[in-house]
Parts: structure tokens; C-alpha cells; sequence
């Protein structure tokens, strides 16, 4: 296995922009993924796109369509997608490009754009039920997630406060992050409690929003690294993981999935202990519970303890094991792939100290990143390590 | 890059025009059976990832990658979507096995096109909403105001007007690039005709072809233009069908009781979306094919090459397709063809399988197709259609209208 660096990456504002199309905000992405680095168009071998349902758009082969916003025009290009996990995957692929050996520059762009979706992003998402079990109920992916979320408060006996601080936190963290959609520097657990309720146990704080926006990331091999980058980031260990479509046919509390892909990963990194080996961590977190479920299920907690360490402040930025120092999804914003901006991107500025205002004091040396899609079956993991 | 990377496993299932008594899930779980049947392996023990090759809005999904895992032994393992053509599939599984991380990986791809009602609509929604849709005429579409509690309790799906009379069909963008290819190559619609009669022929003798016929040219020339110059015949017809493909690094293969057939090199390309500044001669097989041969470490690969499967969802592709990845000199194809030389006993025999124009369209899975037959054909297990000594194929893709994205596969035994 040839080593994998990331040289450079770019994320652009999430929010609600109707004067972009995804290819322009692909464009924007990659083109400060480029100036980062510092190559150019033809320096790169191959790129790898990441976008969410076609549905969104209404573009079928909707990778097709971005990929001259990409940098793709002429060159090998292939999109990869498996929900909400296409964030993280997106460079797991990438990845097997230069570690192959097939590629020496690989550009990974993540894009969505939920706003053309007419009424509600939601509308998309009738469609991912199965036709015959799960249509008829005319289900929401609120309420599937509500079950969830009851699911993991009733077996671990967990406060709805345990859970909202998690979305406290996240938005505080959000404040300074120049893409930020959601970022509030005062906001409580009680405004969280009191907001509206959309599906028991799940309020509108809880649920991150959809929105628009791309970012995109440069991986190279290692030879390339050194000409290119005095400070690399590496790509440690991979890991991806699907679980059974029948999501009624699983205990809810804990995502296995998700540890069977963390395990992939640590293997992968020659991580044996993950809760001391790992300086930081950017689980998904698109509702607040999902945090603290992905934790438990990266192994950086016991199950049911994440909660806890959240209430005693250990995840804060400054505390021993800082998660979503970004700001997350529940901070930044959740348009799906490109959230790649959090969860990978992040992981590269804060290994290399260019996070700014949100630099980890305590210089971070091994992150790990995770997203999560599908019917709440898909995990992967991304570990990175600094240079 | 130390290890090579051979096909241990084949299956597929029959194709049909029609499948009303299976579901895809079906049709998945009997190709991935079969290949592993095929390979001796344990999906469940020695698989070590899965790839699968679909788009959601040809399965009728938001996120098909959902549907996968269960029907294919991919529960609680590392499995993925490729949004791309079965070779797509087959490249990804590659590099996946060259960073000697995954040993052995499963590639699938299926194509259920008959449930889908609305077939040419769904085409129309590749093209580009701002600058490429409208070219096709008006679309008349239900007009719906932002009623934020939509869907309301019985959700009924939005149906616009699908009288596909009243607009041009998307195909039609074939039959520009087909008449462009005619005037630059000087190449006759009889020849492409001729493209059909043989691909139909070759059908006979493929047991999973489904469009098999006895035609002649003038049964061809004298079917109905549908997109000028393309007439009913030269059209592939839609078939429903999955096929498997299994994987995994030498080390693995040589330990197993199969002929393993070595994937020697691959490339993929895409030209630009955009219709109006691609080039109309297949540039994407070009650029995939160059890649593709060095990989192999192929320096004449119109000598070193023995048998050859090529996109030929329109009869004018196989010709340009030929030409484009350097196997014909250009504009010769149709020389070649005439003179005998893309048949079973010729010197370069192309789509013995009997093609998409013989076997069927069968979307994402046609790259796989292609490198069934080139897989069966170096195993020595083709039958009637067996091409003697064949030692080095190529199958080559393309991802059909309206895009310029294409990938080609060298096996070898």
C-alpha cells in the first residue's frame, strides 16, 4: 500500500444559494482546494466526485452533469455515493486511487445542492423507502430517526438535556467557522428543550439544516507530497461498512456498522487503543444523539458513556477528546456529501494548524472522521495522522 | 503495484425484455450466487468488499445504495455504489485489490429497465435542466405551487405529460452524432446495417441473448427512421438481467480451483457534459484506451489483441468505437467490417457475444456484458461462438446518451 497525503483542501459558505448551480459550487470548492496546494488543473491525475440523491436536482447521472464544475472534463472521473456516508467515502475512494498506485493526484469534490428541491429537500427522500414494507406508512425521516433517538434515550437512560447540550456545543463551536450557516454563540440547552417539537424526542435544534454547498480535497502519493506540501496531512487507515437494509430488524441503540468500519480503519492505522491513540474526532452528527451513537460506535466511549463525558465537558474543544470541533453538521450545516468539509477537511486543518479560530489548543496529532448514511446503515471512517 | 488482479468468479442470470415475476433483489441475489459458486468461495467469510454499479433513477430509488447489502451477502461488510457503468465497477474493485488491502472483492450490476414507465423521460433528466433539456421541445409538467405541507396524507405521485410524440425523443442526439461519423468516415448506412445483421446473427449462438434474429440488411434499411439516420433496427432494445463479477489478488486466485483471467489494465474517461463542445467521435474510448494499454503494457494492440467487445447500443457505435480505440485505422472500420474481419473466424472478432444490439441494452450492467464475453471467451467456455486462441480481450463501455464517459478493460489468460 502506497502512502496517501492531503495536500490541500476547500470548502465554500453553506447555505440556501439559488444563484449557484452544483457545478458552480463545485467549481468554488476545488478551485481553493487548488490555491491551497498550489497545483493546477493539469497536475491532476484523476477526480473523484461525491453528491447525494439525483433526486435533489432532478439531474439523472447527476455525476455526469457536475463534472466539468469539478475539474473532470478529459480526465478519469467517477462518482461514488452511498447516502449520507458519501461525505467520508467520497475520499476512501480517493484514496484507493493513489494507494493503488493507479494515481499520483487525485481531486475529491463533494457537492449537494437540496435547494432546487421543490417544496423541501424532504420530498427527495420518499423515495429511499422500500415500496412495499415502508412506503405505505408514508414515513419521514424525522420520525425514523425520533424512533432511534428513543431507542438509545431509553436504553441507556439518557436526559433529553444530555442530548441537546451535544447541539449547544456544536453551534458554539460553529462561531468563526467561515462557512458556518447555523453558528450561535449563545445559545442554551433550554432554547434547544424549547424548541419546536417535530417527531418525540426530536426538536428542531436537534436536526441539523439542509442547505448547499461543495467542498473538495486533494490527495497525492508520497513522493508528490514531498515536492508539493511542507506539511502534509496522512491518510492513516480507511474503513466502510453497510448494514442489512431491514432496519426493523435491528436493535437501534448501537450503530455495529459503524464499529465494524472503525475497526476496518484503526486496523488499517495500527490503532490499538483508539481512546488514547486518538487526539480528536469528527463523528456525524447530523442530529444531536447521532454524536454521541457514533462515538460509541468509533470505540472512543463505552456504549451509553458518551453522555456523560459530553455533560463533564471532555468533548469540548479544549477538553481531552475534543469532537465536532468544526461545528459539525448541527453547527455548520448538512448538505449531505459536501459535508465532507467537516468531517475530512477538518481533520486536515487541524492536523496542520490551520484551523484558525477553531485550532484545537492541545496540537492534535491523529484524527478520526466518520459519516453515516443510507437507511441508518452505512459507516465510514477516515483516520488521519499529522506528518 | 505487486499484486495482479484476476476474475475468479463469473455469474449471471438469464435476460429477458420482460420480468414481471422478478425483482431486482432476485435477479441480484442468482448472478452473485452463481459467481460465487463459481469462484468456491464464501461470500460471507472471503469476500472482502462489494461494489455494486447503479443510478438511482434507473432503479426507481432516492438512495439505492440502501437496497444492496442483504440480497448479495454484504450485510455488515464494507460495500459501496459506483454511479457508473459496470467497467467502472470492475476498475474500482482493482485499485481496491492493488493497495493490498482487500484481497477479494464482488462487482455487480443489473439493469431492471422494464418496470420503468417513463423511459425516455428519464433520459431527458441526464441532459442538462438550463442549457440541453429544452432543445428537445416543450415539457409540459404539472405546474405545482410551494405548498410546504406537501406531501399531504395520501401522497399521489406528480405526473406530468409524458406523450413522448409531442417532443423529440433524447436518442435524438445519436442520430446527430451517427450522421456526422457517416460524412466524416464515408461510411454507408448500409454498413452499419450490416453491424446489426451480424450482431443479431452472433446472437443465435449466445444462450442469455434475447434479441437473436435472422435479418438481412434490407430488413434493417427498410425499418423506420427514428432519429434520422438511425432507423428502428440499428437501435439496442431494452433487456432486464444482473450479472456478478468476483475478484481478488493472485495470491488468492492461484489458491482456488478456477482459471483465474488476469484484468491486465483498465482506463475510464470522461469528456466534458456540456453537448455543444464535445468532440462526436467517441474521444472518451480514446483517451479511457490509451490508459488502459499502457497498464497492460500493450504497444500494438492491433496485433496483440485476439477478440473484442464493444459498445454498440446504436450499430454506428461499434464502427466509431472500433476506430476510436485504435483496433481499426480511421475511417476503416467499415472496411473491416466488410471484408469479414470482425466476424467469429476473422482477425479481430467483435461482439461474438452478439452485443447489446443482439444480447439487449442493459444499462449499467452492458460493461460488465462486454467483459463477460471476453472473460468466457479466454476461459474456453463459449461454445458455438468460441474464437480460437484467443489470448488477450478487450471489452469497452460507454455510459449511452447523452454522455461522453466511456471505459475500457484488457483481460488476459
Amino acid at each position: 500500500m502506497k502512502k496517501v497525503a492531503v495536500i490541500g483542501a476547500g470548502m465554500t459558505l453553506f447555505r440556501r444559494r439559488l444563484l449557484e448551480t452544483g457545478k458552480e459550487l463545485s467549481y468554488l470548492a476545488t478551485k481553493m482546494a487548488m490555491e491551497e496546494s498550489g497545483i493546477e488543473k493539469k497536475d491532476i491525475d484523476m477526480v473523484v466526485m461525491g453528491s447525494a440523491p439525483d433526486a435533489f436536482d432532478g439531474i439523472h447521472m447527476k455525476g455526469e452533469n457536475l463534472l466539468d464544475g469539478a475539474a473532470a472534463a478529459n480526465k478519469p472521473y467517477i462518482r461514488v455515493f452511498n447516502g449520507g456516508g458519501t461525505s467520508v467515502f467520497s475520499p476512501i475512494a480517493g484514496w484507493w486511487h493513489v494507494a493503488s498506485g493507479v494515481a499520483d493526484v487525485v481531486l475529491v469534490v463533494c457537492e449537494e445542492k437540496m435547494g432546487s428541491c421543490f417544496p423541501h429537500p424532504q420530498t427527495a427522500f420518499q423515495h429511499i423507502w422500500d415500496p412495499i414494507l415502508d412506503r405505505p406508512l408514508h414515513p419521514n425521516l424525522v420520525w425514523l430517526f425520533a424512533m432511534e433517538m428513543n431507542r438509545y434515550m431509553t436504553v441507556h437512560k439518557i436526559k433529553k438535556e444530555d442530548i441537546a447540550r451535544v447541539a449547544v456545543k456544536n453551534k458554539r463551536n460553529a462561531v468563526g467557522h467561515p462557512c458556518a450557516q447555523l453558528a450561535d454563540e449563545k445559545i442554551t440547552i433550554e432554547d434547544v428543550l424549547n424548541s419546536e417539537v417535530m417527531a418525540w424526542p426530536v426538536q428542531r435544534l436537534d436536526i441539523s439544516p439542509p442547505s448547499d454547498g461543495a467542498s473538495a480535497l486533494i490527495l497525492c502519493s508520497e513522493e508528490k507530497a514531498r515536492k508539493l506540501s511542507t506539511e502534509p496531512a496522512w491518510i492513516d487507515g480507511v474503513g466502510w461498512n453497510i448494514d442489512s437494509t431491514m432496519w426493523t430488524n435491528r436493535d437501534l441503540y448501537y450503530p455495529r456498522y459503524v464499529e465494524n468500519a472503525a475497526k476496518m480503519a484503526y486496523k488499517m492505522a495500527g490503532i490499538q487503543n483508539p481512546r488514547k491513540e486518538i487526539d480528536f474526532a469528527e463523528p456525524y452528527d447530523p442530529f444531536d444523539y447521532k454524536e454521541l451513537h457514533h462515538m460509541e460506535g468509533l470505540l472512543l466511549c463505552d456504549k451509553g458513556e458518551a453522555p456523560i463525558l459530553t455533560r463533564e465537558g471532555v468533548t469540548e474543544r479544549d477538553g481531552d477528546l475534543p469532537i465536532c470541533p468544526s461545528g459539525g453538521l448541527l453547527g455548520v450545516g448538512n448538505p449531505i456529501a459536501a459535508t465532507m468539509g467537516q468531517k475530512v477537511c477538518e481533520l486536515y486543518w487541524q492536523l496542520t494548524g490551520k484551523a484558525g479560530k477553531r485550532q484545537i489548543p492541545t496540537d492534535p496529532s491523529v484524527g478520526v472522521g466518520q459519516a453515516w448514511g443510507d437507511i441508518m446503515q452505512m459507516g465510514t471512517v477516515i483516520v488521519m495522522r499529522r506528518g | 503495484m505487486a499484486k495482479d488482479v484476476a476474475v475468479i468468479g463469473i455469474g449471471h442470470t438469464k435476460f429477458s425484455s420482460m420480468t414481471p415475476d422478478l425483482g431486482w433483489k432476485e435477479f441480484m441475489f442468482e448472478a452473485c450466487q452463481k459467481a460465487y459458486i463459481d469462484a468456491g468461495i464464501d461470500p460471507r467469510k472471503d469476500v472482502d468488499s462489494f461494489i455494486t454499479c447503479a443510478e438511482d433513477y434507473w432503479e426507481g430509488f432516492s438512495i439505492f445504495d440502501e437496497f444492496v447489502p442483504d440480497q448479495i451477502g454484504a450485510t455488515l461488510r464494507p460495500c459501496c455504489t459506483v454511479c457508473g457503468d459496470g467497467i467502472n465497477g470492475l476498475g474500482n474493485a482493482f485499485m481496491q485489490i492493488k493497495t493490498g488491502q482487500l484481497n477479494v472483492v464482488t462487482v455487480e450490476a443489473h439493469s431492471k429497465i422494464s418496470d420503468l414507465l417513463t423511459f425516455g423521460d428519464v433520459i431527458l433528466h441526464s441532459y442538462d435542466p438550463l442549457f440541453d433539456r429544452p432543445i428537445t421541445g416543450p415539457i409540459e409538467r404539472q405546474h405545482y405551487v410551494g405548498d410546504p405541507s406537501y406531501p399531504k396524507k395520501s401522497p399521489k405521485p406528480i405526473v406530468g405529460k409524458t406523450d413522448e410524440k409531442a417532443r423529440i425523443h433524447p436518442y435524438f442526439l445519436a442520430g446527430l452524432e451517427m450522421q456526422y461519423y457517416l460524412q466524416k468516415t464515408k461510411t454507408t448506412e448500409e454498413q452499419c446495417a450490416k453491424v446489426v445483421v451480424k450482431n443479431k446473427k452472433n446472437a443465435f449462438n449466445n444462450p442469455i441473448a434475447t434479441y437473436e434474429a435472422n435479418v438481412d440488411v434490407d430488413d434493417v434499411m427498410s425499418s423506420e427512421y427514428l432519429f434520422k439516420p438511425i432507423k428502428r433496427l440499428d437501435i439496442s432494445p431494452n433487456v432486464d438481467g444482473a450479472i456478478a463479477f468476483v475478484l481478488a489478488d493472485e495470491e488468492t486466485a492461484k489458491g482456488l480451483d478456477v482459471e483465474p483471467i488476469w484484468l491486465k489494465g483498465f482506463g475510464w474517461c470522461s469528456e466534458t457534459p456540456w453537448l455543444s463542445t464535445r468532440s462526436m467521435d467517441a474521444g472518451y474510448a480514446t483517451m479511457a484506451s490509451k490508459m488502459a494499454y499502457k497498464m497492460a503494457g500493450l504497444t500494438n494492440p492491433k496485433k496483440e489483441i485476439d477478440i473484442a467487445e464493444v459498445d454498440d447500443r446504436f450499430s454506428f457505435k461499434e464502427l466509431q468505437h472500433l476506430e476510436a480505440i485504435g483496433l481499426a485505422d480511421p475511417d476503416n472500420a467499415s472496411n473491416m467490417l466488410e471484408e469479414g474481419a470482425l466476424e467469429v473466424k476473422g482477425s479481430l472478432p467483435t461482439n461474438i457475444s452478439g452485443g447489446s444490439l443482439g444480447i439487449g441494452n442493459c444499462f449499467e450492467a452492458t460493461g460488465l456484458q462486454k467483459a463477460l464475453e471476453i472473460v468466457i471467451q479466454l476461459r474456453g467456455q463459449a461454445g458455438k461462438r468460441q474464437v480460437s486462441d484467443a489470448e488477450i480481450g478487450i471489452a469497452q463501455s460507454w455510459r449511452s446518451i447523452p454522455t461522453g464517459t466511456g471505459a475500457v478493460a484488457i483481460f488476459g489468460r
